[in-house]
């Protein structure tokens, strides 16, 4: 219960890391949205590229954490810089990819009709690959937060804040209430984020598809 | 090859074309020409080389040797992108977009020429009719939301909204069960003999032929072996022809 008692002591840090924990997890999935979501449409363009583009988000993604930050030291030094370049290489792979399998996953007979009727490649994407793909894409992005806010928490390590912050402290002070002041909330932050992307996720995916049964 | 020798007039023309996937011969030493207002059907079975010739028509594929040209003008000459808008197309797997309302769908190549507004949807109502839908019933649903038979005639009808003067359909209502398969190919026919339009039909139904061609056009293995017009068909004597005849299954 002493656990319980440093939670509710310390409400008013738990809500300042939880806040430092958002910023570096949204401003990472913001880089990795407007990097990744391209890539994923120009490989579909250009296949040749596919290989060397996954290739290289693949080793990211298998690189551990904690050496991926302490690697990063030596280039962009210690600090939310090196936290969110960090988080945005680890978010790339998922985006890349589901944009890649989500377009690629269409449906072939629609694309030939589409490109039958005389679609241009850029009317092809817009008005058929895009909106079918969306869906897909979404999930890749709700896996991305998910996976940063958990990696999030330790960029406290190299001195980036956040609920990491809590945890390292915990460990160190072997302190378990500590320890659970940063988990809990990064887990509900987990959750939160899993919730409410799954939401868009499917808004999406069933994107006007049975909609309006029944309503006319 | 067998067909009448009208290059002057014809609206599609291959001369001596032969395509290759690889080193593999796909089709070879084709020579044939469509009239205006005709129905070509091309008959045979799967993998004889007839959505090949399909293809080569509105280029989703280009020639290896030989030239295709479609009003006069060879297929490689013309914008493909004109060239296609220019030409329904028809695929038995519909590919109706699923994320688009039935009027949508048939509104897309209207729309992709910029048309006015109001004359697309005065044409999407009356394309629709054309295909024995009711616009202020079907228009708002969606692919999901029909039969098969359905799918079929708002494809059909998205292939005509911007009334193109050639119309290309590969099996398309192979997919369909038999009774529905046999209403949407007579209101076919009718709609063919109201439109005018050139039309080149693929399908391994020989009975669908029969109902609907000017025409036929038999191929096997990646050649034309016969063409002949409809009535004179059954008089061919063509070893594959009678195989044709003798076992008409579906």
């Amino acid at each position: 219960m002493t656990e319980l008692a440093y939670l509710v002591q310390n409400w008013q840090d738990i809500v300042r890391f939880s806040g430092e924990h958002v910023i570096l997890v949204a401003i990472a999935m913001m880089f990795a949205i407007s990097t990744g979501f391209p890539l994923g449409v120009l490989m579909t363009r250009y296949p040749e590229l596919g290989r060397p583009i996954l290739g290289v988000a693949n080793v990211m993604q298998t690189m551990p954490s904690l050496a991926m930050f302490g690697f990063l030291i030596g280039i962009v030094g210690i600090g939310r810089p090196n936290a969110v370049v960090a988080l945005f290489l680890y978010s790339l792979l998922p985006i890349i990819r589901n944009t890649y399998v989500g377009i690629t996953n269409v449906d072939p007979a629609v694309r030939e009709a589409a490109i039958g009727m005389g679609m241009t490649d850029w009317q092809l994407l817009w008005r058929v690959e895009l909106p079918l793909s969306m869906g897909v894409v979404f999930a890749g992005i709700r896996v991305a937060t998910v996976i940063a806010v958990g990696l999030a928490t330790i960029a406290a390590a190299i001195g980036a804040g956040g609920l990491g912050t809590f945890i390292f402290r915990g460990i160190s002070m072997v302190d378990s209430g500590q320890i659970l002041a940063g988990a809990i909330p990064a887990a509900l932050l987990a959750l939160l984020a899993d919730f409410g992307l799954g939401r868009l996720e499917r808004r999406w995916s069933r994107h006007r598809h049975a909609r309006e049964t029944g309503d006319r | 090859m067998g067909s009448p020798d009208v290059h002057a007039t014809s609206v599609i023309e291959f001369t001596e074309v032969a395509y290759r996937a690889g080193p593999v011969s796909i089709l070879r030493d084709l020579s044939l020409s469509v009239l205006p207002g005709e129905t070509l059907v091309l008959l045979g079975r799967s993998g004889s080389g007839k959505t090949t010739t399909l293809k080569l028509i509105n280029r989703l594929l280009e020639p290896s040797s030989g030239m295709v040209s479609v009003e006069g003008r060879g297929t490689l000459e013309w914008d493909p992108i004109r060239l296609r808008r220019h030409i329904g197309y028809v695929i038995q797997e519909v590919g109706l977009f699923p994320h688009l309302t039935v009027t949508d769908n048939v509104a897309t190549v209207p729309s992709l020429e910029g048309w006015p507004r109001d004359r697309i949807v005065r044409r999407v109502a009356e394309t629709l009719e054309l295909v024995g839908l009711r616009e202020a019933e079907f228009g708002r649903r969606y692919p999901a939301e029909l039969s098969g038979g359905q799918r079929q005639r708002v494809g059909v009808a998205r292939a005509l909204a911007a009334r193109p003067s050639i119309l290309l359909l590969d099996e398309p209502f192979g997919a369909l069960d038999p009774i529905t398969r046999r209403e949407i190919r007579c209101e076919f026919r009718n709609l063919r003999d109201h439109l005018g339009i050139t039309m080149v039909f693929v399908t391994h139904d020989v009975d669908e032929a029969f109902d609907l061609a000017h025409r036929i056009g038999l191929m096997k293995d990646g050649l034309l072996v016969a063409c002949a017009p409809a009535d004179e068909f059954r008089a061919l004597d063509n070893p594959e022809a009678r195989l044709f005849l003798g076992t008409e299954d579906d």
